[in-house]
């Protein structure tokens, strides 16, 4: 098959099938040199930008939210055209008919809806309100009515935490590129060819039943599709047949998956390469300039940092500062060992210098150590002079999936278009491991929310007793929590299908189930106090450990030391084959992650005295990270502890956040970027995963505290994702503060 | 042949360890691994590290023990070309020590460097016999040179300076690559006729590969105040970037790999 649109690309698989991958394979333009070719930004985009950051300051002075759409429920179809300035956009298009207007999002849960207009000041329209209490039910609706008392205690103990059950789960990647590639019209045929083959002369069965109906809702999503972007202006029926095309058709997809979801995470994939070939075309043709390329790029980028949802409070509390988490994935490389690194790989992280600094889209580098040299001191570059990149250790990853994944959120890979997940949030090892001491006693609730398994009598904790327990303790937790996730993936399906992500999916996708553990550091160092000196346990009146002494020093994570490290590897590896053990909804494969997003603060706001000498309600570490301050042997040692947390058995992703100040990565710019390229591929080299950069000293946080206004676009990268600095809650950044810099000597 | 208990023998051997710093980026070339070797006989007005000065604080390390521990990092060191570095305190006062970590990590094909102000130099046969092994097995010494004025060399650490001088010398006849590191401090080392006076040496030392000025800060303050010790720089601010550069031309003049 062939297309006038599809002059001049490389003959391929790609044009018989649906097949993305072998496009990009086919056409790509290594490039090997520097960042010496890119341009500043247009006039256009400054105007737009200055736009965009006067319409910021007017939501944060609104208390963080604008304006909100409180009557129409957003749908594909829902709003006419909105625009920032129409004559200068060279991308057009957003969520409602009006920039930093939220959109009404009651699938996931009416009262989550009602909620977040409620916190800004705004209130939901009564007959929505009605209609979606009285008439359609959402996924929140039906999870609770299927959720055991058990699961509700659990969650509301905050053992399980986190959960996606009062809103969209997210986490979930359309294959944006197919609409720019293929065009709507061969999508739409190419669905309805297979939903002719789906069952049709077998059993009805309810997997049948189902499928069927999912992939009619995909048919009709897409259609949806072409007609939101023909409200602006665009045929999008056939494939794009330029750059600027091809980035329009693309967003447009984007924007249809953000109109109809406000998952957690509404990632991008891995755009940038794919996009690339476009550019190439044209600029080979002389029908584009470099100028136009990266305006383009900035252009698109813009759209991507003005995605917004409304959130409540609470919500926030657990994951600050308004992220989206548009991930956006970089780099990496082809399986026959060729770096997927174009021109493109360049111009988006440009945007972070024609743009400023921003959390968002998150820009994730896939990082490989046969990166082309310039383009890792590229990355390094812009790393220290922004703290925007997160980099994920593609060696490790393209092992397991291949080589067109992207990541969902923060760590998670999947493959685009192919692989989907269920979001899981994440249980409390820490609080297990104080219903292990306590028989399943909430220590700070008194109640009794764990099985009423025999508690410690002694007075000097036993790690073999403990050890003990503890597993058969987190026996217990790994079957309650997949089974509550059964049911909240069962309810998102039947309320709250995402149909325009699934049907930029292959028909048979490989479903993950996504689970999590948080406060890793803090049980691996609790476990080595009790092992390594003595624990002693002070009780209260009903005989409730609720608090601990430590006599003398013991091994302690982050310091490359095997008598803890150990221990944590251990956790990693026993807790995913718990949860291997239990059925999954749709037979979705079991995963892990070690992950806490900026949660790390509330899971320890609800966590009591821990035998590691934390105290209660004090944060957890983030993710896989030592606890703050207690690794003391620089860099590397702290780097190397998380590195041995095995990725095989933490499939949905490690993460490890790291601070350092300028001056420690080296006296002048060159040297500092070499160091800090050399530090990212000994990571990798070791099995690292996950590495979120920060280059800043302490005091530009501390002034940015005190003087907002001052530091309008600093950005940090937290847990998997980055953060507008002075969006977060005083608590976090006070966390944020307190996490240790690599300071050197 | 090394008989096995040879073998354990280099293994054992104990050295003062005052800490390690994992991901040194300023004490030679690369990623470094900064094993700090605890005491020293200088008492270094400026002193950032004083907390290393006593000879019997610090934790025992066997070589057996480090060697383990920097093994863990080499993914590291070849990503950067960098190495291990060991600093101080005065790593020459354990002499025997470094020289038999440094062949073990030699072995291993890592980048060795001391870092040392040479403040326990002398030319005793026994000394200089424990130096001359380990010179063979180190690729790099950062040399201090504080004050190439002996009294006022005196009155700043403690000792005069001509046994550091004749250090220097002995490296250039050994023909051992040397970077020179000279801390700028307003007033006490950062006056143009000193720093001539230095240069002028610098240029006899064929060795040297180039010359780091480290302007004087005053982070390791906390450390004497928290060691009951008086700090006697107490009023003194770090120096100017002007002076920076002056003193960077001044030093660096007539050097071909600066």
């Amino acid at each position: 098959m062939t297309n006038q649109q599809w002059l001049e690309f490389v003959d391929g698989k790609w044009q018989d099938e649906i097949n993305v991958r072998d496009f990009i394979i086919k056409n790509f333009t290594l490039y090997n040199g520097d960042e010496s070719f890119l341009v500043g930004p247009t006039a256009d985009t400054n105007k737009l930008w200055e736009q965009v950051m006067e319409l910021t300051k007017k939501e944060i002075d609104n208390g963080g939210v604008l304006d909100m759409d409180t009557s129409i429920v957003s749908t594909i179809t829902s709003h006419g055209p909105g625009y920032l300035d129409k004559e200068k956009e060279q991308i057009v298009g957003f969520q409602t008919d009006v920039p930093f207007k939220r959109s009404l999002q009651p699938f996931g849960g009416i009262r989550m809806a009602i909620g977040a207009a409620q916190s800004y000041g705004f209130e939901v329209d009564k007959e929505v309100e009605h209609t979606f209490t009285e008439y359609r039910k959402t996924h929140n609706q039906g999870v609770f009515d299927a959720y055991t008392n058990e699961m509700k205690a659990a969650r509301s103990a905050g053992i399980i935490t986190g959960l996606p059950d009062a809103y969209g789960r997210g986490r979930i990647i359309g294959d944006y590129r197919r609409v720019a590639l293929y065009g709507i019209d061969w999508l739409i045929e190419d669905k309805q060819s297979e939903l002719s083959l789906v069952g049709g002369n077998g059993v009805m069965s309810e997997n049948v039943i189902r499928d069927r109906e999912e992939l009619s809702e995909q048919i009709h999503a897409l259609s949806e599709l072409k007609q939101m972007a023909e409200s602006y202006g665009y045929d999008i029926s056939k494939p794009a047949s330029t750059a600027h095309e091809a980035f329009q058709w693309l967003y447009f997809a984007y924007l249809a998956a953000i109109k109809e979801q406000n998952g957690a995470a509404m990632s991008l994939g891995r755009v940038s390469t794919f996009l690339d070939i476009y550019i190439e075309r044209d600029l080979r043709n002389n029908v584009l300039t470099e100028e136009e390329a990266q305006e383009l790029v900035d252009h698109f980028v813009m759209k991507l940092r003005l995605v917004k949802f409304a959130r409540t409070p609470e919500y926030n509390d657990l994951f600050s500062g308004d992220p989206t988490w548009v991930t956006e994935s970089i780099g990496g490389m082809a399986q026959d060992g060729t770096p997927l690194v174009t021109k493109s790989s360049f111009r988006f992280l440009h945007t972070l210098d024609n743009l400023g600094p921003a959390p968002e889209p998150n820009l994730t580098v896939l990082w490989s150590v046969n990166l082309p040299d310039n383009f890792k001191k590229y990355c390094a570059k812009v790393s220290i002079e922004t703290s925007s990149i997160q980099y994920e250790n593609d060696d490790i990853m393209r092992e397991h999936y291949g080589d067109d994944y992207g990541i969902a959120c923060c760590v998670s890979a999947m493959k685009i278009g192919k692989h989907m997940q269920f979001f899981g949030a994440r249980v409390n090892l820490a609080k297990a491991l104080l219903y292990a001491i306590n028989g399943g006693i909430d220590e700070v609730s008194a109640k009794q929310i764990g099985p009423q398994y025999a508690p410690i009598q002694s007075e000097y904790l036993d790690y073999d007793e403990v050890a003990e327990k503890y597993d058969n303790m987190l026996e217990w937790l790994a079957g309650l929590y997949v089974n509550t996730l059964n049911v909240i993936h069962y309810m998102h399906d039947k309320y709250s299908y995402e149909r325009i992500e699934m049907a930029l999916h292959d028909k048979d996708v490989l479903r993950t189930m996504a689970c999590g553990i948080a406060g890793l550091s803090v049980v691996a160092d609790s476990l080595s106090a009790i092992k390594h000196t003595k624990v002693k346990t002070i009780r209260n009146e009903d005989g409730v450990a609720i608090d601990f002494e430590i006599e003398g020093d013991y091994p302690q994570f982050g310091n490359n030391d095997a008598r803890v490290d150990d221990i944590a590897v251990d956790l990693v590896k026993s807790f995913m084959n718990k949860i291997k053990q239990h059925d999954t909804y749709r037979n979705a494969v079991p995963t892990q992650s070690v992950l806490t997003i900026t949660s790390n603060v509330v899971y320890g706001k609800m966590t009591g005295n821990t035998p590691d000498g934390r105290k209660a309600g004090e944060p957890f570490a983030p993710g896989a990270n030592p606890l703050h301050g207690r690794d003391k042997k620089g860099a590397l040692a702290s780097l190397s502890s998380v590195a041995k947390l095995p990725y095989d058995y933490s499939l949905d992703g490690i993460s490890n956040t790291f601070s350092i100040v300028p001056n420690a990565l080296g006296k002048d710019e060159e040297s500092r970027k070499s160091n800090l390229v050399g530090m990212l591929d000994g990571y990798a080299l070791k099995g690292g995963h996950h590495l979120n950069i920060n280059v800043f000293d302490r005091e530009t946080l501390l002034d940015a505290m005190d003087y907002p206004e001052k530091h309008p676009q600093l950005t940090i990268r937290v847990s998997g994702y980055a953060v507008n600095f002075i969006k977060l809650t005083r608590e976090q950044q006070i966390d944020v503060i307190n996490r240790t810099f690599h300071e050197g000597r | 042949m090394t008989s096995p208990s040879r073998i354990q023998e280099v293994d054992q051997m104990k050295g003062r360890v005052h800490s390690i710093e994992t991901y040194g980026t300023v004490d030679g070339p690369g990623i470094r691994y900064v094993l700090f070797m605890q005491g020293c006989l200088l008492r270094c007005q400026f002193c950032h590290n004083p907390d290393t000065w006593k000879m019997s604080d610090g934790k025992e390390m066997t070589v057996g023990e480090v060697v383990a521990d920097i093994k863990e990092y080499l993914p590291f060191f070849q990503a950067s070309n960098g190495g291990v570095t060991v600093s101080g305190g005065e790593p020459l006062i354990q002499t025997a020590f470094v020289a038999q970590l440094f062949k073990e990590l030699k072995k291993l094909g890592i980048h060795t460097a001391i870092d040392t102000s040479a403040g326990c130099f002398s030319k005793s046969p026994s000394f200089l016999k424990s130096l001359d092994e380990l010179l063979a097995y180190t690729d790099l010494v950062l040399l201090d040179l504080k004050q190439i004025n002996s009294a006022k060399h005196k009155k700043l650490t403690g000792k005069p300076n001509e046994h550091i001088l004749e250090f220097a010398n002995y490296l250039a006849e050994k023909e051992v690559p040397v970077w020179i590191r000279h801390v700028l401090i307003p007033e006490i080392t950062d006056i143009d006729d000193d720093l001539e006076k230095l240069a002028a040496f610098i240029q006899t030392l064929p060795n040297v590969e180039k010359v780091d000025v480290l302007p004087y800060h005053e982070l390791g303050v906390y450390k004497w105040e928290a060691l009951g010790i008086d700090y006697p720089l107490k009023d003194t601010q770090p120096p100017t970037d002007e002076r920076v550069r002056n003193a960077e031309k001044i030093l660096t003049a007539g050097l071909t790999t600066a």
